[in-house]
């Protein structure tokens, strides 16, 4: 079954807190992961790995640099979904 | 009527004697660095847990290194270099095609005539030569194994390049491996990925030197995210795995000694395999940085020398790193 918009954005928003301690409030679409959530790459990849997991998709290393914001991570997770 | 052949049988196990190093004389920090890639040692800090770098002088190379840790070693094993009769060097920064580093180490040592060869496992390559050397003692082919990991790593690098460089350091670990009562030495778990060949790499190739001398002198580059994903998340089941052959358990172990190759991969490695606090972790690349094929060696020669570790203990070690490839297992330590 596949997750929501809303679900992955309420998922990835307990990723992004647990790796980085912010509250799951402040991981909202229009942020950006490097200049307003602080995230750097090796971060990054962290949390790229466990919403893999999460939410069985698979997000190439190549395609990470383009996930510049919340938003384009929700919609790249949501449209890897099979 | 053909002779039926012979094959040789060795001691049932074989165990690590001792374990010797040497770091680069001199010390290089973070500001000592920073200027060429527009970054702060605050930046490099938070990003590796690296505060200095160990790094040798120009008149020091490889074999020198090498010769350094092997001698500590054989000291501490009691040994003398006509003892040792296989020598294996990995390293991945020595300056000749050929012969091989471990043949001039031998006769340097008094070691000739024994065995020798080279190792080419980069960040692994510690751990793969233990696990020629385990295999060397228990078929009999050998009684006493050194090993070397050595590493002049300053001499590829570029001061611009912001991936690698700055993370490397100079050194070189040894180990003496000979039969045991005991079992002394895991299973190795092992591979590569040469899918993965263009992560951490050379800028380019000798023969594309030849072909275009301005090019210059080839140094290292690496994906560091992509290498940070692949280390960090998929080295801990290899680590995992290692312990679960052994027969072992975290709660087993004694000491970690990872590959030191970032902190945050050491940190997060930690995390998946779910270590317990009484587990010593080697976080030797504060000091020493990153020395490949010498890491694993150091980072343990150090946690024996603070105490953090006894004789006896069991020390889960992983090296990995351009290959892809990838080592663990577990020992007993010296």
């Amino acid at each position: 079954m596949a997750y929501t918009e809303q679900e992955v954005l309420a998922g990835l928003a307990e990723i992004v807190a647990e790796e980085t301690g912010l509250p799951t409030d402040a991981v909202a679409l229009e942020k950006s992961f490097t200049d307003d959530l602080d995230i750097d790459s090796l971060s990054m990849m962290t949390i790229v790995t466990h919403a893999e997991d999460k939410f069985g998709v698979r997000i190439p290393d190549d395609e990470v640099k383009n996930l510049t914001t919340v938003g384009d991570a929700v919609s790249f997770i949501t449209g890897a979904q099979a | 009527m053909s002779a039926t052949l012979r094959q040789a049988t060795g001691p049932a196990y074989s165990r690590i004697l001792a374990i010797g190093g040497v770091r680069g004389e001199n010390v290089v920090t973070n500001d000592d660095i920073a200027g060429p890639i527009d970054s702060s040692d605050e930046w490099i800090r938070q990003r590796t847990g690296i505060v200095t770098r160990r790094r040798a002088g120009a008149d020091v190379d490889v074999l020198d290194l090498s010769e350094a840790a092997a001698r500590d070693a054989l000291a501490r094993a009691g040994l003398q270099g006509a003892d040792v009769d296989a020598v294996i060097v990995s390293t991945v920064t020595y300056f000749h095609q050929t012969p091989a580093a471990a043949a001039v180490l031998a006769e340097r040592l008094g070691a000739t005539p024994a065995a020798a060869f080279d190792v080419s496992a980069a960040c692994a390559g510690y751990a793969y030569a233990i696990a020629q050397a385990d295999a060397l003692v228990r078929a009999g082919a050998a009684t006493h194994v050194l090993v070397v990991g050595a590493e002049k790593m300053s001499d590829f690098i570029d001061p611009t390049d912001r991936s690698i460089s700055f993370l490397l350091g100079d050194g070189a670990g040894a180990a003496i491996v000979g039969p045991s009562d005991t079992p002394g030495i895991g299973p190795t778990v092992w591979g590569s990925d040469g899918g993965k060949a263009q992560a951490i790499r050379q800028t380019h190739a000798w023969s594309d030197l030849r072909e275009d001398p301005s090019l210059g002198w080839p140094t290292l580059r690496q994906d560091g995210p992509s290498v940070f994903k692949w280390a960090a998340f998929q080295m801990a089941p290899v680590a995992a795995k290692a312990m679960a052959e052994a027969g072992v358990t975290p709660a087993d172990i004694g000491a970690f000694v990872p590959h030191q190759a970032n902190m945050r991969i050491i940190d997060q490695m930690i995390k998946q395999l779910e270590l317990p606090d009484t587990v010593a972790v080697a976080r030797d690349i504060a000091e020493t940085g990153n020395t490949s094929a010498a890491s694993i060696p150091l980072a343990t020669r150090r946690l024996l020398d603070e105490g953090q570790v006894r004789s006896g203990d069991l020390a889960l070690q992983i090296g990995f790193g351009a290959g892809l490839v990838y080592a663990a297992q577990v020992v007993v330590l010296p």
